[in-house]
């Protein structure tokens, strides 16, 4: 008996526990304002999880970047403080940097050195003995392996920007930050260069990417936020928002306004509209005719205007509508404007 | 103190030093022995000893200086100036080194770079005249504190240049002709009063004259004129090095 209540109990302890962790970065209250008085960043306020992918979307000359160059010590922040593992990036740079790798947006190389003197130096650069086999290791998982010995010069961009990322990786950083990772990178190099992502992750390494494809967020993120202007303007799980861009609705214009919704269609997801005269059905449209997985859930426009017409009611129009993650960045964008 | 820092950063100097090996060591030493064909075989006959020292040999300090101030400044300047262009700095940038290590890292390669140079001349010297060093220990204290000190002044140089012009500017416009004016081929003795006393400002002379003395105890000015002078220019540029990184001007937006 005892053991049944506190068998939940202690779950119940130890459900705080979880989410006390402290964040890895905390962003306060940070604004830069550029030598040419440009205002680039304003009160920024973020908390990046341990652990998580956070993907930053927004247009070009958002802040993205230097949002990003503040955090690793690439430019001076005008106003408010950054914490990367409970260091403060000015006042402990060196803990704080110490944890920190950066992978920037331009390709900038030193062209005549080889990838093994480069990531090497990397290594050193960062204040980390030399290990030749962790650096093994890393290319290796770049695929970069047979050109160690080769010189920057005469590699592809993509290998360029692989070559970028294991000069981040080897000083094994808590926090890894990727400038738009795959810009610039073919299809098949992007979805090898997600795996990489993923294993680091894994590993138990943040990362925090910038991109402007939604469809690299919508893979990769575990949360997403949108800056614009220089201010962040959302910041939600990616699970959240993919539920807004799966799900689908259909809305139905009733002859006859209805009060409630009748006890026999309570299996749908129902909700009534505009003083009951519209009848609005959300549903997920992944899984639509998937009997598999939406085995308990009365899914399927067909089974619903049966069911309707077998309830009675009425409709003279209908219409249906899906909201993609671009959509909702767009229509956050705009409203900024 | 990340001394893995300083390492990398140095050793990667130096293997930068190491590729180019042929034309780092090959063009002064070319231009070095065309000076003493020139001046000293040539126009030295005609010129007569200075305090007992034959003219090729009175040569020999100023030219090393002259290669030293050089070499010095156009190896920092370029060494900072080239990540700086390319980019790469942002790696300097983000890492967890303060400042003094990475100006002991870029300043020590350079200064190391022109110290082996100016030893090389050295030697090429001993060829074409007969040499003695009258005080080794100071002749040393002075090439590793100018080979310093001009480093770090080819380093601020090279934070400060925006471009490849100012970047040959400084060296072409201010380091050459402070050399030659500063006293490199020639004992200020020989100058007109006026342009004596003018050439008391220059500070290359103090560094030319103290180098000389280590030499053939004979000097311009004196030897603790001299090690002031060089002093007071390596405080001049330290500072300056502190208040950019502090600032991070040209560095950092
Ligand atoms: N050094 C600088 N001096 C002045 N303004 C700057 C400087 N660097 C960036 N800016 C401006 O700050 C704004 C934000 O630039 P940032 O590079 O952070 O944008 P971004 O979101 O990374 O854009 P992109 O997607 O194009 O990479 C831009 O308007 C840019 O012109
Ligand atoms: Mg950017």
């Amino acid at each position: 008996m005892t053991s049944n209540i506190e068998a939940p109990l202690r779950r119940a302890e130890r459900e705080p526990e979880r989410t006390v962790v402290p964040p890895v970065v905390v962003v306060e209250n940070l604004s830069k304002t550029y030598a040419s008085g440009f205002h680039a960043l304003k009160n920024i306020d973020l908390e990046i999880r341990r652990g998580e992918i956070f993907a930053l979307l927004g247009p070009n000359g958002a802040g993205k970047t230097t949002l990003i160059s503040i955090i690793c010590g690439l430019v001076n922040a005008s106003e408010g403080r950054v914490l990367a593992d409970g260091f403060d990036i000015v006042s402990d740079y060196r803990e704080a940097r110490s944890r920190i790798g950066l992978v920037p947006q331009e390709l900038t190389n030193e062209a005549f050195e080889t990838v093994w003197a480069t990531v090497s130096f990397s290594r050193g650069l960062f204040g980390k003995p030399p290990d030749p086999e962790h650096i093994e290791r890393v290319l290796k998982s770049l695929t970069l392996w047979d050109k160690r010995n080769n010189k920057l010069i005469t590699l592809s961009g993509g290998m360029k920007r692989r070559v970028l990322i294991a000069k981040a990786l080897s000083h094994e950083p808590k926090i890894l930050f990727l400038d738009e990772p795959t810009a610039g990178v073919d299809v098949e190099l992007r979805r090898e260069m997600w795996e990489v992502v993923r294993r680091l992750r894994d590993s138990g390494v943040t990362i925090i990417l910038t991109t402007h494809y939604i469809e690299e967020a919508e893979e990769m993120a575990d949360r997403i936020g949108v800056i614009n202007h220089g201010e962040i303007i959302l910041v939600e799980e990616k699970r959240e928002l993919m539920r807004k861009l799966g799900s689908k609705q259909l809305t139905l214009h009733l002859r006859h306004p209805l009060e409630t919704v009748p006890e026999r269609l309570a299996g749908y997801r129902l909700e009534l509209a505009a003083g009951g005269k519209e009848l609005i059905y959300h549903y997920d449209a992944n899984l639509v005719g998937d009997h598999d997985e939406g085995g308990d859930e009365a899914s399927g426009i067909a089974a619903l205007l049966s069911d309707l017409d077998a309830a009675g009611i009425r409709f003279k129009d209908l219409h249906t509508k899906q909201s993609s993650l671009e959509e909702i960045f767009v229509s956050l964008v705009r409203e900024r404007r | 103190m990340n001394l893995y820092a300083v390492r990398a950063i140095y050793t990667f100097e130096m293997a930068r030093a190491w590729r180019t090996l042929l034309q780092s060591v090959v063009s002064p030493v070319i231009s070095t022995s065309l000076y003493f064909v020139v001046f000293g075989a040539a126009i030295g006959t005609r010129i007569a000893e200075i305090e007992g020292v034959s003219y090729g040999a009175f040569l020999v300090p100023g030219l090393i200086m002259l290669m030293l101030l050089t070499q010095s400044v156009s190896n920092a300047s370029f060494g900072i100036f080239f990540p700086k262009f390319t980019g790469t700095i942002y790696e300097l940038l983000s890492a967890p080194v303060s400042y003094f290590e990475i100006v002991v890292g870029y300043v020590g390669a350079a200064a190391t770079k022109s110290l082996v140079l100016g030893l090389i001349i050295l030697a090429t010297a001993g060829f074409f005249v007969p040499l003695s060093v009258a005080h080794p220990f100071w002749m040393l204290l002075f090439l590793v504190l100018t080979a310093v000190t001009f480093s770090l002044l080819g380093f601020i140089i090279g934070i400060w240049a925006d471009g490849f012009e100012k970047l040959q500017l400084v060296p072409l416009l201010v380091i050459t002709p402070l050399t030659f004016l500063g006293g490199s081929f020639y004992s200020i003795d020989m100058l007109p009063p006026f342009w004596q006393a003018v050439t008391l400002f220059n500070p290359v002379l103090y560094l030319v004259s103290g180098f000389r003395w280590s030499f053939y105890g004979i000097s311009d000015v004196s030897v603790g004129a001299s090690l002031f002078m060089i002093l007071l220019f390596l405080g001049i540029c330290l500072a300056v090095v502190s208040w950019i990184f502090k600032t991070g001007y040209r560095l950092k937006p």
